[in-house]
């Protein structure tokens, strides 16, 4: 894989992956992927349906062994390091009868694979309320969570997956089903929590847009390889012609991106569709 | 073997209970395999439960039990999907409705023991057997099957698109509660005849077991339903042959129950099903739309 | 006070069946609650009526073979329940619930058969005996219930998280599988308990009954936890007093008080719904 960053030491690393490569259903999902993420740095993983994205997250959750390779978190092997990942799921649509509150949707994410119940009072309920207040949660802490808003609840997600301390968050299309001013709100909070935690995330989007403003780096997926770097390093039509294997155009109209597949339709992806 | 065949037919309960036998899973195995599509076995299966308190009710009102099934059955049906929409509450839904009706078939049994004192008809109702069949409900069953058929006929397309996809179908103009409501008439009639003819036990087996195997064997609803249709049907007859042989088993030359070899041969059908899938990879109904 | 003799005749309390009676059907509602409330929270109540059900086969199979029926019941429900979590893949649950009760029922038609004489003890499972049993059953009952606490309590906030957000759990290290087998394992350890004292279809009510109405009543799982034992408790005391004085079968008024509760709770809900659609929304 192309990548454009200079090569980092363990020590300052998050997340590493070397020569990771997935086979399922005996074809190469992802192969030869290296990669090392700094804390605090936010990426956007993008890619056509079908590169890989999920399959990446599953691997740095300890879900999938890569047939090949390692991958680290914090230098320890992910299935000891799961304390210091958060994960955003892609969807969830709780039943409106659901006897559940939104402040105990997110004190399940401090301690919710323990054993027993739970015993902290004062210092956990300060706790789940401080990752409340994160997200801007608070004044819906005691709705029930089937009668929330898709964003309402996205911001509950985002503040289950960082009141454990994780180091790493990954969200798997948070925005997918937001309207374009939630998606704004979402990467600006993302954002915001993650430079403040010093938490590096990891966002998988179809649309690289939402994110120009917030993305340290962006990790760009096509038929099983990646590149990653900033925008303007990876965002280029060479760069992407490699990957794709076939020729691909860039183009920049009002501050947006939009990558234009040649003759193959099949992988062309929209940057902007809304317009 | 032929002598075998022949000595079978000619036994006097061995052809009515092959005929009506046949009729119930052919009926049966149609239905299931839109009950599987839609994820109702557990409606399917309350249904045969609650039937049987109609027919104690029908039982001490000196009514056909028939009646009793298929008048209560149809209640139960209406009220398990009135109660429920989303998935978890329709689940909930049906759980209360079944166990209400079973306190209520629990009230009704002890009345019925005091007033015959005699345990004999409550268990002929809790276990109805396919060798002791009344002739004279043939022609009844045999309308009320072909009424759940088309039923089934009549709301063929609606009913598939509004179970394999709700939203799209809803979108299009399909009436979902209307479509959901006709299906449930339909299920209650054909699980409640079965209830009545073969037992609570075999109608849940002959609903769900050949409809589980037939979505597994081939991927259209078309032919899954045939193929259901004759594996209960094998199931059925092969069944009967084998409880009819086994009077002269051990112990006692009394007979194993017809219901126990019924359901052996539809697990094992399912078992080969899940072992030799027909492409193991692809599903063979199109995915349900999850409520995600 | 006519009425208060009527309702609460003195036998009612100091007969020593009934001390029993009360002792026991407190325990296994209470339990039964408790479990009960991850059934619902699971949707998955055809489970709660399946296993009881299949367990009835494994008496019926340990009176022909001369064994303790409580120890056929204990096998059969967990065979059964370790079969449904077996078969059963994501989808199709329903299915497989069916086919494996369908599969003990069948043994159990023919154990019966075998078995050749009617036998009373095991109809008595389907239908309880709650009046009819000794000291020493609800000893057993009452280690029972201690057992599924602890279990309960162990497994409470995991099974909870798995249930409500079963993606999310499982990339934190809860694996919905064995959440899946373990709550299955914690059903047939309900039904084990209360299928001896109520018999597999009242088990089943109270399985289901008070947990689905406190969904509607509690806020958090906490509260509709400890709301559920309460509604569970309340209704089978109700139950044994109604059924004490007709002498009608306890069987039927658990099954309507339970449905009761459920009818206020769907109720409440409706209620809370359209003050809310009001734009009184509490915060
Ligand atoms: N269990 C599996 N067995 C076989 N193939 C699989 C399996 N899981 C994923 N794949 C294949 O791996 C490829 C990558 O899948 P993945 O879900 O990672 O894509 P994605 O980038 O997340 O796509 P999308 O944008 O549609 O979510 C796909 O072609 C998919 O068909
Ligand atoms: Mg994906």
């Amino acid at each position: 894989m192309r990548n454009l960053d200079p090569v980092r030491t363990h020590e300052d690393s998050v997340l590493d992956l070397q020569g990771v490569a997935v086979h399922l259903g005996g074809r190469a999902v992802l192969h030869g992927i290296d990669l090392s993420l700094r804390p605090g740095e936010f990426v956007g993983v993008i890619g056509p349906n079908g590169a890989g994205k999920t399959t990446l997250l599953k691997i740095i959750l300890g879900l999938l062994r890569p047939d090949e390779g390692t991958v680290q978190v914090a230098g320890r092997d992910v299935r000891a390091a799961r304390s210091l990942v958060g994960y955003v799921p892609q969807s969830f649509a709780p039943d409106p009868d659901l006897p559940l509150r939104a402040r105990d949707l997110v004190a399940l994410g401090l301690d919710g694979a323990r054993w027993g119940f739970s015993l902290g009072g004062a210092r956990r309920r300060a706790k789940v309320e401080e990752a409340l207040s994160w997200v801007d949660a608070l004044h819906y802490a005691d709705q029930p969570v089937g009668r929330l808003s898709g964003g309402e609840l996205q911001r509950l997600l985002v503040a289950q997956a960082l009141i454990s301390d994780p180091r790493i968050v990954l969200l798997d299309e948070p925005l997918a089903n937001l309207d374009l001013r939630s998606q704004g709100d979402v990467v600006a909070l993302v954002g915001r929590v993650a430079h403040v935690r010093g938490v590096t995330v990891v966002l998988v989007t179809h649309d690289m847009n939402p994110l120009l403003s917030v993305m340290d780096r962006i990790l760009y997926l096509a038929r099983g390889q990646a590149a990653l770097g900033t925008v303007d390093e990876v965002v280029r039509g060479d760069v992407l012609t490699q990957l794709y294997g076939h020729h691909v155009d860039v183009v920049r109209v009002h501050g947006r991106i939009l990558v234009v597949g040649g003759a193959d339709a099949e992988s062309l992806t929209c940057g902007t569709c809304d317009g | 073997m032929l002598g075998f065949i022949e000595s079978l037919l000619a036994a006097p309960t061995v052809a009515p209970a092959l005929l009506i036998g046949s009729l119930v899973a052919v009926t049966s195995g149609v239905v299931g395999v839109f009950v599987v599509l839609r994820g109702q076995s557990f409606a399917g299966h309350a249904l045969g439960d609650i039937g049987t308190t109609g027919a104690a009710a029908a039982y001490l009102g000196g009514l056909p039990a028939l009646y009793g099934f298929v008048g209560v059955g149809v209640l139960g049906g209406l009220a398990i999907e009135g109660l429920g929409e989303r998935a978890r509450e329709r689940d909930v839904a049906t759980g209360i409705v079944l166990s209400l009706m079973l306190g209520v078939g629990a009230l009704l049994l002890y009345f019925m023991t005091q007033r015959t004192n005699a345990t004999g008809g409550p268990v002929a109702i809790l276990f109805g057997s396919i060798f002791t069949v009344d002739p004279s409900i043939m022609l009844p069953v045999a309308l009320f099957s072909l009424l759940a058929l088309l039923l089934l006929a009549f709301l063929y397309r609606p009913l598939v698109f509004a179970s394999v996809s709700p939203q799209a179908a809803q979108a299009k103009g399909v009436p979902l509660q209307g479509v959901g409501l006709l299906f449930m008439l339909a299920l209650a009639i054909a699980v409640e005849e079965s209830a009545l003819v073969a037992g609570a036990l075999l109608s849940t087996a002959l609903l769900i077991g050949p409809a589980a195997s037939a979505v597994r064997w081939t991927r259209q609803i078309g032919a899954a339903a045939a193929l259901s249709a004759l594996l209960g049907l094998l199931a059925v007859s092969v069944g009967i042959a084998l409880a009819y042989q086994s009077y002269f088993w051990p112990p006692g030359h009394r007979g194993w129950p017809v219901s126990f070899f019924i359901v052996l041969l539809v697990l094992t059908e399912y078992l080969l099903a899940r072992l030799l899938p027909a492409r193991a990879a692809r599903r063979v109904l199109p995915r349900r739309e999850e409520a995600a | 006070m006519g009425l208060w003799q009527t309702l609460f005749p003195s036998g009612l309390f100091t007969a020593s069946f009934m001390q029993n009676a009360w002792l026991a059907g407190t325990a296994v509602a209470a339990l039964s609650a408790l479990v009960g409330f991850f059934v619902v929270l699971r949707g998955a109540t055809f489970v709660a009526h399946a296993v009881p059900r299949a367990s009835f086969a494994g008496a019926a199979g340990a009176v022909l073979a001369g064994g303790d029926t409580v120890l056929g019941l204990a096998i059969f429900s967990a065979l059964s329940a370790l079969g449904m979590a077996a078969l059963g893949t994501r989808r199709d649950q329903g299915q497989t619930t069916a086919l494996v009760l369908m599969a003990a029922l069948g043994l159990g038609s023919l154990f019966l058969a075998l078995g050749g004489a009617y036998a009373p003890e095991v109809y008595a499972l389907l239908f309880g005996q709650i009046v009819g049993i000794g000291r020493m059953d609800v000893y057993a009952i009452l280690g029972l219930l201690l057992l599924a606490l602890a279990a309960t309590a162990l497994l409470y906030r995991p099974l909870l998280w798995s249930s409500v957000a079963p993606d999310v759990a499982e990339a934190k290290g809860v694996p919905r599988r064995r959440m899946e087998i373990l709550f299955l394992l914690l059903v047939a350890l309900a039904a084990t308990a209360a299928v001896p004292i109520v018999g597999a279809l009242l088990s089943f009510s109270l399985m289901v009954g008070p947990a689905a109405a406190a969904a509607y009543f509690g806020r958090s799982p906490g509260q509709a936890l400890g709301i559920a034992v309460l509604i569970g408790i309340l209704s089978i005391w109700l139950s044994l007093v109604f059924a004490y004085d007709t002498g009608l079968p306890v069987g039927f008024f658990v099954a309507a008080v339970t449905a009761v509760f459920y009818g206020l709770g769907r109720l409440w809900a409706h209620l809370w719904q359209i003050e809310r659609g009001r734009g009184q929304v509490p915060v």
